[in-house]
């Protein structure tokens, strides 16, 4: 019997705690998505660690010797000039908080495969929740994903022996980080339900995920600067939100002046979160179907 | 005759790269009537349903649910219908009880209303004592049963069964079939489902409409369908000749045609078990006795013959069993 009016929003809820209950029911999945980003922050970060090319006692040019202090002179400026910062790993650490989010909320889109699949969407579809719902509970789901597991990458690395260098207060510094990272995940799902809409078949998602994932990551500043980048590279880079959620957040933790307004980067990722979302609505509207 | 609380008119469908799958169909449904709807496999049934429960848009054509347009008012229509999809459709990774009441969320229930017609409907279908297991650790007919109660939470006006029984075992048909009517009592629901073994829709079905190729090629009573295309069929022996008790056989008024081969005889008559008496007595009237008698009547198998050329059994049987079959194995896999 049909029970008055329904709000525009009814069911989103429960369909989010669907999404989280499957979630955090298989605590084993959730370990084995870190195991990626732990890799790179414990194998690369540390491996790859800039500072030690300049660790040489001392350097021993025929007719010259360079004492070390020059050399570790020399090397603090380079990586200070370079990375803004001499700690390298601090930096990368940094880095990956906005790998996992971009990792996490790419995997939304598999949701929505799964659930037509398995027959779950044919059945939501003939209930009268609004097909909006259904995209947003999935976004929600991949936005608390993203955060509960960027924080748990962030206490890896401050175990690793990432070192904060706060530019503000310590508690507003991690609300800044937050809210970027938020506003990253937001906008990745969205855009990734997007692709899924009409996708019958889980492989075509997992090969769209392949295609970009590196791009987006190699394109950003997540490893080295913008300013190491050839001249070609860096418009894609400031296209990229991974750049501004890592400008932002590097801000704020490590103290590293971003190459763009920390203000000015907010408000890109807000756009970028408004824009795909807006768009994963209407289309949910227009092509959700079976 | 009740109101028809389903009228259709016109619907047609036309998939993406041409395929008319239903083409130009209107009929009724009356309210508080079982609607089976009997095709092979791809004579738009499935279609057909979707596009009655709002997840397929039509290409062209109307159809009403009690009132509410599936094309203006898809929204009004799903919020008075329950629908068991022909896949099963429950998250295998929650518990039973979490995917009824998930589904009472969706249609906007409060809570304690979900809570209360949640516990009512495991019971009624017997899984109550198995509601806080896991989907994936349920049987097939459990999972039938489960989307049956996820179907009824909204108390439905219509619920649409697509193959509600398909790929289940004789005595697990018998079963679901069992809580169906009981439901169908408790609620006073109509129900439109749409099937491919005969027997059912002979057996349960109020009227039934058989389609193929998308057009549905005829509408009525089960009854009344077997006796529109053949007639029932007494085959006699008798203690004396055959001569003697053909003529008085052939005057009597429900009897069509009078055979008489390998030492039997055959007769078709309109309604065999109001016949029997009548030719009985009409052996007996000219000094002969009846030794044996069977009755013999026409299934819908025989309709299904007569108006599209081919029977269903042989078809279907075994290509969406071969079908259901294989989307188990992948969810087994999965």
């Amino acid at each position: 019997m049909s029970e008055g009016r329904l709000s525009p929003l009814h069911g989103l809820w429960a369909l989010t705690n669907r999404e989280l209950k499957k979630w955090y029911k298989e605590p084993v999945i959730l370990l084995l998505s870190l195991v990626q980003p732990i890799l790179w922050i414990g194998i690369f970060g540390k491996a790859m660690n800039f500072a030690n090319m300049f660790n040489s006692a001392s350097l021993e040019i025929p007719g010259l010797t360079i004492p070390k202090q020059v050399i570790d002179e020399i090397g603090s400026l380079v990586l200070k000039q370079t990375f803004g910062t001499t700690d390298y790993f601090s930096f990368l650490a940094v880095g990956m908080l906005s790998f996992i989010v971009l990792f996490t909320s790419m995997s939304s889109g598999m949701t929505i495969v799964w659930d037509r699949r398995l027959g779950f969407l044919g059945k939501l579809l003939t209930t009268p929740v609004p097909r909006g719902s259904i995209i947003v509970s999935k976004v929600i789901a991949s936005i608390v994903k993203s955060l509960v597991q960027a924080t748990i990458i962030l206490l890896i690395g401050i175990l690793l022996g990432l070192r904060f260098s706060f530019s503000i207060m310590a508690p507003v510094a991690f609300l800044i980080t937050y809210l970027s990272l938020f506003l990253l995940s937001f906008g990745f799902s969205s855009l990734f339900l997007m692709l899924a809409l009409r996708s019958t078949r889980w492989e075509t998602q997992m090969a769209i995920m392949n295609l970009l994932n590196m791009p987006l990551l190699f394109s950003s500043n997540s490893f080295y600067p913008i300013s190491s980048m050839p001249w070609w590279l860096k418009p894609v880079a400031l296209a990229n939100p991974l750049t501004y959620a890592n400008a932002i957040s590097r801000w704020a933790l490590l103290g590293i002046t971003p190459s763009v307004n920390v203000l000015l980067s907010l408000v890109y990722l807000v756009g970028f979160a408004v824009i795909f979302t807006v768009l994963g609505i209407y289309l949910s509207w227009r092509y959700l179907s079976l | 005759m009740n109101e028809a609380i389903i009228k259709v008119n016109n619907l047609t469908k036309i998939y993406s790269g041409g395929v008319l799958a239903v083409d130009h169909i209107s009929f009724e449904v009356y309210e508080g009537e079982i609607f089976a709807l009997l095709g092979p496999n791809g004579a738009g049934k499935s279609t057909t349903i979707g596009m009655l429960n709002t997840s397929l848009k039509p290409t062209q054509g109307e159809a009403e649910i009690a009132g509410y347009s599936v094309n203006r008012e898809p929204s009004k229509v799903r919020s008075i219908i329950g629908v068991v999809p022909q896949e099963f459709s429950a998250d295998e990774d929650l518990t039973g009880w979490e995917n009824i009441t998930l589904i009472g969320y969706l249609y906007g229930l409060p809570k304690e209303v979900i809570k209360q017609r949640a516990t009512e409907l495991l019971q009624t279908v017997g899984l109550y004592s198995v509601k806080d297991k896991k989907v994936e650790t349920y049987s097939g007919g459990m999972r039938r049963r489960l989307e049956i109660s996820m179907g009824l939470i909204n108390r439905p006006k219509v619920l649409f069964l697509d193959e509600p029984t398909l790929g289940l075992d004789v005595q697990t048909r018998a079963a679901i079939w069992g809580y169906i009517l009981k439901l169908k009592k408790d609620y006073n629901m109509t129900i439109f489902l749409t099937t491919h073994y005969l027997e059912e829709a002979d057996a349960y079905g109020d009227r039934v409409a058989i389609i193929d190729h998308g057009k549905i090629l005829v509408i009525g009573k089960p009854d009344e369908l077997k006796r529109s295309v053949t007639w029932d069929t007494l085959f006699i022996e008798v203690s004396g000749s055959y001569d003697s008790v053909r003529q008085v056989l052939s005057t009597l008024p429900p009897v069509k045609e009078v055979n008489f081969t390998d030492g039997q005889i055959t007769i078709k008559v309109i309604d065999g078990p109001t016949a029997i008496p009548l030719v009985v007595s009409a052996i007996n009237s000219v000094g002969q006795e009846v030794r044996r008698l069977s009755l013999s009547r026409p299934s819908l198998d025989e309709v299904y013959m007569y108006y599209t050329g081919k029977s269903l059994r042989e078809e279907s049987a075994s290509k969406e069993e071969a079908f259901a079959l294989r989307r188990t194995l992948r969810r087994a896999r999965s």
